[in-house]
């Protein structure tokens, strides 16, 4: 089945480019001399001439990701009866009680916190302990039992969720964990998978003498990973962190499966056990799944930059 | 990695052997740090785990009292006719999703790493809908499906979509690879952005010397350097569609029918709420067999074509 898909994917992705055929290609008059090789490297708006006809494209495209987002906001200002039709349409008159309604009809306020608590707890938890686990295991590769503890952690990535839905539902019941606290000790132990694959990777490359140095004064190995080596793993904190904290946030199933007690219910699971409840009030859905949204956009917008890199700096490592 | 590491074991190599206090508070200093992680692991991920197999082979409902009854869930699972029909539909769905992902997202990459102007706020843009929750996007998309997209086709006199797909046994897992791609997309994009970003830029310099085209550099250096990003994404994108859980929920809940209930959620669904948890938890183990297969499979032959090309 893989087969065929190389295939597939040539001839679409030949097909940005090819509209800026006409034009020179990238970078096309460079002569090849060191200077002119620097300046190039990440900034060619600066010395080329940008292609509008792509640039358009992309832009155009780019409202594909825009459209279920407009949907949504005007369909939670609408009164149920302006509900016809393609429903792109602007509301003619404004309802804001809607908001109001779902916040009430959803307990939004419990919800949220909850949504928040946990992913709070989670980022912080996983930050703190998987990175010192990382740690132990990338300046210990030379021996058996944490070189098997490496492969024990990342086999685990090939370990579908479905296998122990069943049996950690039942499990968590027993032990009183199927709450907020549960689910922040189950997304920390089971991030360990990859973030431990990710934290190694960019431990390896942090030269070994900082820690003897910190040795000969006299450090402790607690010392040294708190006051040395976390700082430096700054970045790759941030990486790990912006992923947590997204899975954290709008993860589903698990709460579905763990959590018993509705007010422990996260934001996506209270939108589900709320289906129901707005039966055919549409604009009183629509302004709970925007609120649901909107606190993580909100960050999203504002911590945008830092997000793509981490993201970006993950992928590379 | 065996320049990094030699210089490593030399240090402790000689530190063993003079077992100094100090060596040794270090090292059951590590031991402490990964001990923790490891019991938790265990007990929160192994044990499930472990105890999944060994119900796998019971006639568990679940609750109360059950028995072993050996093989006889795995073999029935052969014969059941919902259990193969939500593999076949989990497997077409994640493929076709799969391959319209990572076309998407390398041809919009490679656009967006391109000349074009407003990179970063379009490299913004594209990644948002990584940020919502599937499950409350899907909502969303489930009533573009119901009702906008079957009006706009009524007034455009479309025959085929006048009605919603989402209640057409034969159509209605298109809306689901639909939700699946516009979501998903999103991470792969920037993941092959990153791949783009280690392409040294002298590379294309020589090309362009030597007179090759947009798609001769595409195909000639861009592809072959980035490779390994597209193994990763593929690998990533597979293993993830095939345990497909949220899209589903929200759009269709498996119908009409169960035409489009994907093995996730006839487990979930079979094990919780059917009373089979034996039974699915022998699915579930087949499942994993299946992934772990497929994942295997899918990084032999790409990592075959990274060296070939």
């Amino acid at each position: 089945m893989s087969a065929p898909a190389p295939r597939t994917v040539e001839p679409s992705v030949a097909a940005p480019p090819r509209p800026g055929g006409g034009l020179p290609p990238d970078r096309p008059d460079v002569p090849g001399t060191s200077s002119r090789r620097r300046a190039g490297r990440r900034s060619p708006n600066h010395e080329e001439r940008p292609n509008w006809w792509l640039t358009g494209l992309m832009v155009f495209l780019a409202l594909s990701v825009f459209v279920p987002l407009y949907f949504a906001v005007v369909t939670a200002l609408k009164t149920p009866d302006q509900l016809t039709g393609a429903g792109f349409d602007l509301p003619t008159t404004v309802r804001w009680e809607n908001f109001a309604d779902a916040w009430r009809l959803t307990d939004f306020p419990r919800s949220a916190m909850n949504s928040a608590v946990i992913t709070v707890g989670t980022v912080v938890l996983t930050l703190l302990t998987n990175s010192m686990v990382a740690y132990a295991i990338a300046r210990n590769m030379h021996r058996r039992a944490f070189k098997g503890l490496f492969y024990y952690f990342i086999s685990a990535l090939f370990v579908p969720f479905p296998i122990l839905m069943l049996p950690v539902a039942k499990q968590t019941a027993l032990m009183g964990l199927d709450n907020q606290v549960g689910l922040i000790i189950l997304y920390t132990v089971y991030g360990l998978s990859f973030n431990v694959f990710v934290f190694v990777a960019y431990i390896n490359s942090i030269p070994r003498e900082l820690e003897e140095a910190a040795t000969m004064d006299g450090a402790s190995t607690w010392t040294t990973f708190w006051k040395v080596i976390f700082p430096l793993l700054a970045p790759m904190n941030a990486t790990v962190g912006i992923l947590t904290c997204l899975w954290a946030w709008n993860d589903f199933l698990l709460p579905l499966v763990i959590v018993s007690d509705p007010r422990a219910a996260t934001l996506p699971l209270q939108q589900y056990v709320f289906q129901g409840q707005f039966s055919t009030n549409y604009p009183v859905a629509f302004a709970s799944y925007l609120m649901a949204m909107i606190p993580l956009l909100l960050v999203y917008v504002i911590a945008q930059r830092w997000v793509i890199s981490g993201v970006t700096r993950g992928a590379i490592k | 990695m065996s320049t990094e590491t030699r210089p490593v074991d030399r240090v402790t190599d000689d530190a063993p052997p003079r077992r100094t206090v100090a060596a040794r508070g270090a090292g059951r200093t590590f031991v402490w740090m990964v001990l923790p992680a490891f019991v938790l692991f265990f007990v929160f991920h192994t044990a499930p785990v472990l105890q999944g197999v060994f119900f796998s082979f019971t006639d568990s409902p679940g609750y109360g009292e059950w028995a072993s009854v050996g093989f006889s869930n795995y073999a029935a699972l052969l014969g059941d006719e919902r259990v193969r029909h939500a593999y076949l539909f989990t497997a077409q769905f994640a493929i076709v999703a799969t391959i319209l992902t990572n076309v998407i997202a390398l041809a919009v990459a490679v656009a967006l790493n391109g000349r074009i102007r407003f990179k970063t706020a379009l490299r913004g843009i594209y990644f948002i809908p990584n940020v919502l929750a599937i499950l409350v996007i899907g909502y969303v998309f489930q009533y573009l499906f119901t009702f906008s997209i079957p009006a706009m086709a009524q007034a455009l006199g479309v025959e085929r979509l006048s009605t919603s797909i989402l209640a057409d046994e034969s159509l209605a897992w298109v809306a689901i690879v639909v939700l699946a791609v516009w979501q998903g997309t999103a991470f792969s994009i920037i993941l092959y952005l990153a791949g783009l970003q280690t392409v040294p830029p002298e590379l294309y310099e020589a090309a362009s010397l030597d007179g090759a085209s947009s798609w001769q550099r595409f195909t000639r250096i861009t592809f072959p350097m980035i490779a390994s990003f597209f193994t990763i994404n593929m690998v990533l994108s597979l293993k993830g569609y095939l345990q497909v859980f949220d899209h589903i929920w929200a759009l269709t809940a498996g119908g009409p029918g169960t035409a489009t209930e994907s093995v996730a959620l006839l487990i979930y669904r079979g094990g919780f709420q059917g009373g089979e948890y034996g039974y699915q938890l022998a699915n579930a183990v087949v499942f994993m067999i299946v992934i772990i297969a497929f994942a295997l499979f899918q990084l032999r032959v790409l990592q075959r074509r990274e060296v070939s090309a």
